[in-house]
């Protein structure tokens, strides 16, 4: 079956590129090819969408980003990703440091068996931070800034586990804020949530795209729909269409993308 | 940085170090064994360890006794403890209710964290003597009652490994069976049982395994004379096993001399004898895993 | 399976003939059980019974008199203190290590599987064995002498494939997820490992080295040779000194000192089997506390 591949470098000249996935390819151990040959620009500041059906290779590219493919059994690598001018994937690159600068919220909420406050925390202490008046006010922002403070201020000490679902990921996501990355993946984040849990977590993604930029592989193409700046459809690990805004859902170029947007298939 | 980076490589290679000491001890083990029991080779004739007297202040060096010794009281250990450490794991995983699951699992740990010198101690003091009167028979110091306090040790490692094994067993195979018509009886034995099969064939291979190496116990119940085991009759008489023989005479015997290296040289025996029947219960563990990652993928 | 079952409905093999065979099946199944578990109960209660009355606090501080017919079995006691804290010192940091890289760092090569067959080996071997390795070994090659050193060694190295199995048990029972968060916080395998596997594997790791270090303190057979001295009139100075045993103690005068009075027989079962009973109390506590308090 050919591709044929429409708009994969359009991007709007306003927005500065955060991150380029050149002519990336990755294969696993077991023979299954994740990525052919993927180029795609990420502009900072902005809620970029990758959807597809299952498979597509959407949760490889994140897992690339920020270099948690190394946990996986990855044989093949080609390409690269540029993220501010530096490839992740070269064997020089101080792979903690940019997992403090790449910040990754998974499908379902995974909290640390600590307390609210620890789980926050944890990654200030990874990095060898003690400073209390610093931890306190780190907690606060991040808490805030996953609009989960009001729910939790009087629960920090509690197990985390003690959370509800929704208020789980929403703490899994102010802990990913809470090393300041640059960028936020989010691979199926509101997948095992409630609709009014989703709502808080996508509006809270609508005010941090201000300062982070987003890549986000939604559960949903409702949700796709709802909060993409820039959306890139994924078929069989290749980048078959990209276009800024909604037009992709309104207006798709590419039969395969209109049949998966319209339903056909998925 | 580069501080946590040189502590986290030593931490590393630490741990890889201790990952390998198994290797490191079995092998010393071996060589020592070896290094005090290689010379029996040569210092006693092959005609001499296969023949069915054993007495060393005599030179005589036959180990038939003590191997028929150590078979006879193993064997009948099996025959007591297999079927009713199967039943009792049955019982615990299939049949039993909650709250009696929760008294009868810690106890049978119990039973197998008890040393083996207390239960030899039970068996001098009461099981021996009962047996005698009760039997009738000249003394109660034989390898039934060794056999049966074995069977006593090896039960609970049994019914711990096949209850684990039965547990495994998918709730799904029960309910299809039960669906059927089935009774939960001919669930048990039908299904449950069958499917647990490798589990439970490795549980009854520990525990024979544990019963072929116990010391103390036998050293105390079972009579002590090294007389090869000719019939069944002889299970109501003393005999010896392998185990016994190093245990008793190991402090008497002079460093360095014949019986000395025979001794270890029985314990180079004892050390293959675990060697393959625990490889044996591995390779049935590892074949089965192999088989259900091939179904599940 | 689906044709014998319905075969025997089709045969007209009636429910209730069925169900009459499954309650003698549950029946003799049950009676089995029975038969396996009495008998614990009825020799703990029998060794206290006659053992608790020789139980005095002389008996457990004194030193003995009369060839150990009187007087207490103090250093039998400590004995078995100190031979159980060697063994805890050695075996503890070997085994949780080996757990550690089986669990968190070995790749699945052919070093792996031979580690694995090496602990199954290790396992299995019989305890006589291992007491002529430690004879052989730190007795006699080493010069350790019959010690106190040689003794917690050879105990130590049987000792290790119990808890390196249940550490590694308990580790891997641990969510994978944790790790995968670690890691993309930033931390370091290490990080991930001491500040979130480990504390959450603890009480199974605790639990494992329990039930390895009462096995350890119940063994006659190792310490046969390697430590083990029968009437020493005095307490154990150093690690190379020999040392009474609570095992050996039994052993010996339950089957070697005639006109032993009964009594002190049973009171040293008493003291071992207390000594045993309760590291399993202890254990078992552990566990369901750490059952109850899991925070996954």
């Amino acid at each position: 079956m050919v591709i044929r591949r429409t708009g994969t470098q359009a991007a709007s000249p306003e927005q500065a590129i955060k991150i380029k996935i050149e002519d990336l390819s990755v294969s696993y151990s077991d023979g299954t090819e994740s990525l052919r040959g993927v180029d795609l620009l990420i502009p900072e500041k902005a809620v970029t969408v990758l959807f597809g059906p299952a498979g597509g290779g959407k949760s490889t590219l994140l897992r690339m980003i920020n270099r948690l493919n190394d946990l996986a059994d990855v044989t093949e690598v080609h390409g690269h990703v540029w993220l501010d001018g530096q490839d992740v994937l070269s064997p020089e690159t101080d792979v903690i440091a940019l997992r403090r600068r790449v910040g990754m919220v998974f499908a379902r909420p995974v909290v640390l068996p600590m307390s609210v406050r620890r789980n926050l925390t944890y990654g200030l202490e990874l990095s060898g931070e003690h400073d209390a008046e610093f931890l306190r006010g780190a907690v606060e922002r991040s808490l805030r800034a996953a609009a989960l403070w009001e729910e939790v201020q009087d629960r920090l000490d509690e197990p985390a586990s003690s959370l509800s679902g929704g208020q789980q990921q929403r703490l899994c996501l102010a802990r990913s804020l809470v090393l300041e990355p640059d960028v936020i993946l989010l691979d199926e984040p509101t997948s095992g949530l409630d609709p009014i849990s989703t709502g808080k977590v996508e509006t809270s993604l609508a005010l941090l795209k201000q300062d982070y930029t987003i890549v986000l592989v939604p559960h949903s193409i409702q949700q796709a729909a709802r909060t993409a700046d820039f959306a890139a459809f994924f078929l069989g690990g290749e980048l078959v269409e990209y276009a800024p805004g909604r037009q992709i859902f309104t207006n798709p170029q590419h039969e395969r993308t209109e049949d998966y947007v319209e339903g056909r298939f998925g | 940085m580069r501080a946590r980076n040189i502590g986290e490589l030593m931490i590393t290679a630490l741990i890889r170090t201790t990952g390998y000491s198994a290797i490191v001890f079995v092998t010393m083990i071996f060589i020592f064994l070896l290094r005090e029991g290689a010379p029996a080779l040569t210092e006693v004739k092959l005609a001499n360890f296969m023949q069915l007297r054993w007495y060393p202040i005599e030179d005589y060096f036959g180990l038939l006794p003590l191997i028929g010794g150590s078979l006879l009281v193993t064997f009948g250990a099996a025959l007591f403890a297999v079927p009713l450490g199967i039943a009792s794991a049955v019982f615990i995983a299939e049949i039993a209710p909650r709250w009696a699951r929760e008294i009868l699992k810690p106890l049978v740990e119990v039973l197998g964290g008890l040393p083996s010198v207390m239960l030899g101690f039970i068996g001098i003091l009461i099981i021996a003597p009962a047996i005698r009167t009760l039997l009738n028979i000249p003394t109660g110091l034989t390898a039934f009652t060794g056999a049966l306090l074995l069977g006593g040790m090896a039960i609970p490692t049994i019914v711990s490994v096949a209850e684990d094994a039965l547990d495994a067993v998918p709730k799904t195979y029960r309910d299809a069976a039960l669906a059927m018509g089935a009774t939960r009886w001919q669930t048990i034995w039908r299904v449950t049982l069958p499917a647990a099969r490798s589990g439970v064939l490795t549980a009854v291979m520990l525990g024979v395994g544990r019963a072929i190496g116990e010391t103390m116990t036998v050293m105390m119940v079972t009579g002590n004379a090294p007389v090869f085991p000719t019939g069944l009759s002889n299970l109501f008489k003393p005999v010896r096993t392998m185990t016994a023989t190093i245990a008793a005479e190991m402090g008497e015997v002079a460093n360095g001399s014949v019986h000395y290296h025979v001794l270890f040289y029985i314990g180079i025996v004892l050390f293959l004898i675990s060697l393959i029947v625990n490889l044996a219960a591995a390779s049935v563990v590892f074949r089965q895993r192999k088989r259900a990652e091939r179904i599940l993928s | 399976m689906q044709t014998t079952i319905q075969t025997e409905k089709q045969r007209g093999i009636s429910s209730a003939r069925r169900k009459l065979v499954q309650r003698l099946g549950f029946a003799g199944i049950s009676l089995a059980a029975l038969l396996t578990v009495a008998p614990i109960v009825l020799i703990v209660i029998h060794i206290y019974s006659n053992g608790l009355p020789a139980i005095s606090w002389e008996f457990i501080s004194a030193m003995p008199r009369e060839g150990m017919r009187a007087g207490g079995i103090l250093p039998a006691i400590i004995g078995t203190f100190w031979l159980t804290l060697g063994t805890a010192v050695v075996a503890v940091p070997l085994g949780v290590g080996a757990a550690i890289y089986l669990a968190e760092y070995a790749p699945d090569n052919r070093w792996t599987r031979t580690i694995r067959i090496a602990i199954i080996n290790l396992a299995g071997i019989p305890s006589v064995v291992y007491g002529l390795f430690g004879l052989g070994l730190f007795v006699l090659f080493l010069r350790f002498g019959t010690s106190l050193l040689a003794g917690s060694l050879t105990l130590a190295i049987m000792t290790l494939p119990i808890i390196i199995s249940t550490a590694e048990e308990a580790l891997r029972a641990v969510p994978n997820s944790f790790r995968v968060v670690s890691i993309s916080l930033g931390g370091t395998q290490w990080q991930t490992i001491r500040k979130v596997i480990l504390p959450q594997a603890l009480p199974g790791i605790l639990t494992g080295v329990i039930l390895g270090l009462e096995r350890a303190a119940g063994e006659t057979a190792p310490i046969l040779f390697t430590v083990a001295a029968f009437f020493l009139p005095r307490l154990p100075n150093s690690i190379f000194d020999a040392s009474m045993a609570l095992p050996y103690h039994l052993f010996v005068i339950s089957t070697q000192v005639p006109s032993m009075p009964i009594r002190i027989q049973y009171g040293t079962a008493v003291v071992l089997l207390t000594f045993v009973l309760g590291m399993n109390a202890i254990a078992t506590v552990i566990r369901s506390r750490a059952r109850a308090h899991r925070q996954w």
